[in-house]
This record gives structure tokens, C-alpha cells and sequence, in this order.
């Protein structure tokens, strides 16, 4: 059987060098397709045998770190977890990330997004620093609290939410869909008390009120995270708050160490702590 | 800082007595034949004739949920267009003066249709 696929992929990047261009425009590139190739390895190809300046951030190659999000054929997506084949068409069109300013090429400025998300305090929250600092056990944790709060722990921050935010694209003071969805991970999770410190951002214009539910923040997002349900979950939470029906629940106790539980003799020793 | 969780949880709210009121409107207005409101249409015919209108309007529940649905109407219209006409990206000063004009708006509306409502009670209740 004859194989029907194109030899080459045209590559249309959207290019930008500050202080000598006013406005990005596209450039095109036309490079030999391989089975199995990605949209970041075809960007690696045009860098290695055509265009050394061209610039994007990524690192892991594996849809972990989040560093490669950008806009391929419309779409936020991350380079590395796209299959030029799965694009269906012979043109990959590669621009950075929307609602960011670009630093250079397809370098979004993910600054303000990192500002807003660091707002929030996406870390536990707890009164115990000492315990913290110096663990003498765990945060008691069951199986069904760490569901309310685990697909949205699998956010890798990589950007896509924000930039398919209608919302982010038009009101410069809301914080958007992964600072938020971030601050609810925390909110739902049992072992932090943190809510009260973190309303003072969230019951003001940078809170999830101006998200209308569009939606396309978890359709974009390339780890299965729905930020948009985690957003409206923090408004039903923020709601109850403010009628005083919220159960404020107590942050985890601390489990102590099993004392009485003794290693199996084919169980080899855990390491010591690093930390 | 309160005041976006406030004003949304008033919108919600607002959004129920809505639902509960048209609910009710609609229940009497249209659903008259199969549940026969014998005591909010005593003259027969259409829940629109003009008797059963007077007699329904003498009884204070109507002008008092006609206030209350026209104050949650308005609110809850009020604060969504706000919310669209920020979308629109206004600087901090402009949003002031769209709040400020729709409250101003929203408090006419309501001064003239809560004084529509106990005018049409004063005159049932004379007839």
C-alpha cells in the first residue's frame, strides 16, 4: 500500500524580535515530515537547519513541565504533546500564547500570570509552622478528600488556560482560570486552612466573578484539568461564606508515625530524608 | 474587598426570587384553566379581565410581591449589565461613573414602578 502522507510540513511561526520589529508577522518554513513528529520537534528541526534565532521555551518533552504552551493551527496547546499528523493538515501554524505579551518569537511573558497565582498562596496554609517545617507525622488525609481537590492538583501551569479565557482577553484585573482553579485546589484540600487569607483576593475583582462559564479553559487544557468547574465551585464556596452557611472545616491533624508496625524483612529500607 | 462576593451573592439571590415570582406569575396568568384559581379570578373568564384584575389588586400580597419582583428584576439586570459594560474594558474612573449611573438608574426604576404598584392598589382598593 502506498504511503499517502506528505513528505514535508510547511511551518507558518509567528516571529516578533523586540527592538526591530514594530508588530510580529509570519514566517514560513517548509521542513521534512517524520513519523512520529511533534510541532516541537519541527520547531527544533527549522532552529537546527534554518533559522537558529528562532526562540520558544520548553524543556521536558513530555507534556510535564509546561513550558512549551503556544497556539498551534487556532488552539493552546503544548508542542511537545501535539502530533503534527493529528493536525490534519499539511500547514502548522505556530504562534505564542494569547492574552501575554510576547517577550520574543513564541516566548509569551507568563509574569502576570505567575503574579496572580502567587496572590493565592497555592501552598498549604496552616497555623502549625513549626509542625511544617519539622514534620512529626502526616496531615491525615482519606481517600474521598483528596478527590475533591486531586484532577486539579494535576495542573502543570502551562499557560493554555489563559490564553482560550474570553475573560482574560478582555479584563486586565482578573486573576483567570489557573490561578484560580489553583486556589481552589487548596481551598478543597483537607489539610489546609487557608480559605479566610485567601478570600481577601477572591472576594474582590480578581476573584471568579467575572468567569460567564464559557468553558474553554478546560477544553484546551492538555492535562484533563477543568478549572472552569473548579471556578464555579469556589463561587458556590464564596457564596455560602458570605452567608455564613460555609462549614469551615478544621486543617488535617497530624497522624503520628506508626510505631508498632514493623518492616518486612524483603522490604528493603527507605532511604533518609533529603529535606 | 467583600464587595464583588457580596454583590454576586445578591445577584443569585435575586436570581431565585426571580424564578420564584415569574414561577408564580406564570401560574396564575396561564395555568388558570387546569388549576381553576376560583379566588384570584372570582369574575370569570381570563385572569386579564378587568374585574378579576381589580380584585386581585385590592389584596396587599400583590403590590408587595410586584416591589419585591420589580426590586430583584431590577438588580439582577442591573448587575449583569454592569458586568457586561466592564467587559468592555473601562479604566477604574469610568467604572465608578457606570456604577454610580446604574444605581442612580436602578433606584428611579424602582421609585417609579414601587409608587405604579401602591398607585394601581390605592385605586383598586377605591373601586
Amino acid at each position: 500500500m502506498k504511503d499517502s502522507t506528505p513528505k514535508e510540513v510547511l511551518y507558518r511561526v509567528r516571529r516578533f524580535e523586540p527592538g526591530r520589529d514594530q508588530v510580529p508577522h509570519w514566517q514560513d518554513f517548509t521542513i521534512p515530515r517524520t513519523p512520529g513528529m511533534t510541532v516541537l520537534d519541527g520547531l527544533w528541526t527549522i532552529k537546527q537547519t534554518l533559522d537558529p534565532s528562532l526562540s520558544w521555551r520548553s524543556s521536558c518533552r513530555m507534556g510535564v513541565c509546561g513550558s512549551c504552551g503556544m497556539l498551534v493551527n487556532g488552539r493552546a496547546r503544548l508542542a511537545c504533546n501535539t502530533q503534527v499528523t493529528e493536525l490534519g493538515s499539511g500547514v502548522v501554524a505556530v504562534a505564542p500564547l494569547p492574552n501575554f505579551d510576547i517577550i520574543r518569537d513564541l516566548v509569551p511573558d507568563l509574569a502576570p500570570m505567575f503574579d496572580s497565582h502567587a496572590a493565592l498562596m497555592p501552598y498549604l496554609v496552616r497555623e502549625d509552622v513549626a509542625e511544617q517545617e519539622k514534620p512529626t507525622g502526616e496531615f491525615a488525609q482519606s481517600q474521598e478528600e483528596l478527590e475533591h481537590y486531586l484532577q486539579f492538583s494535576y495542573c502543570i501551569k502551562c499557560g493554555c488556560c489563559m490564553a482560550a479565557c474570553p475573560t482574560v482577553a478582555t479584563d486586565p484585573v482578573y486573576s483567570g482560570p489557573m490561578p484560580l482553579g489553583q486556589a481552589h485546589r487548596y481551598n478543597a484540600d483537607g489539610r489546609d486552612g487557608g480559605f479566610a487569607r485567601r478570600r481577601e483576593v477572591l472576594s474582590g475583582e480578581r476573584g471568579p466573578w467575572r468567569c460567564h462559564f464559557a468553558g474553554e479553559c478546560s477544553r484546551v487544557c492538555p492535562k484533563g484539568v477543568d478549572p472552569a468547574k473548579a471556578i464555579q465551585l469556589m463561587k458556590r464556596e464564596l457564596v455560602w461564606d458570605y452567608i455564613r452557611l460555609r462549614k469551615a472545616p478544621r486543617p488535617a491533624c497530624v497522624s503520628p508515625k506508626p510505631t508498632e508496625i514493623r518492616r518486612r524483612p524483603d522490604i528493603p529500607e527507605a532511604p533518609a530524608r533529603t529535606i | 474587598m467583600m464587595r464583588d462576593q457580596k454583590l454576586w451573592t445578591w445577584h443569585v439571590g435575586a436570581g431565585v426570587v426571580i424564578l420564584v415570582l415569574l414561577g408564580l406569575h406564570m401560574t396564575i396568568m396561564h395555568l388558570d384553566a387546569i388549576l381553576e384559581f376560583t379566588a384570584l379570578n372570582p369574575a370569570g373568564g381570563e385572569p386579564i379581565d378587568w374585574q378579576n384584575v381589580v380584585a386581585r389588586g385590592k389584596t396587599l400580597i400583590f403590590p408587595v410581591t410586584y416591589i419585591l419582583l420589580l426590586g430583584a428584576a431590577l438588580f439582577h439586570g442591573l448587575y449583569g449589565l454592569r458586568n457586561i459594560l466592564f467587559e468592555l474594558g473601562p479604566n477604574s474612573g469610568l467604572k465608578k461613573a457606570l456604577s454610580a449611573l446604574l444605581v442612580v438608574a436602578g433606584l428611579g426604576l424602582f421609585i417609579l414602578g414601587t409608587w405604579s404598584a401602591l398607585a394601581s392598589f390605592t385605586l383598586a382598593r377605591s373601586l
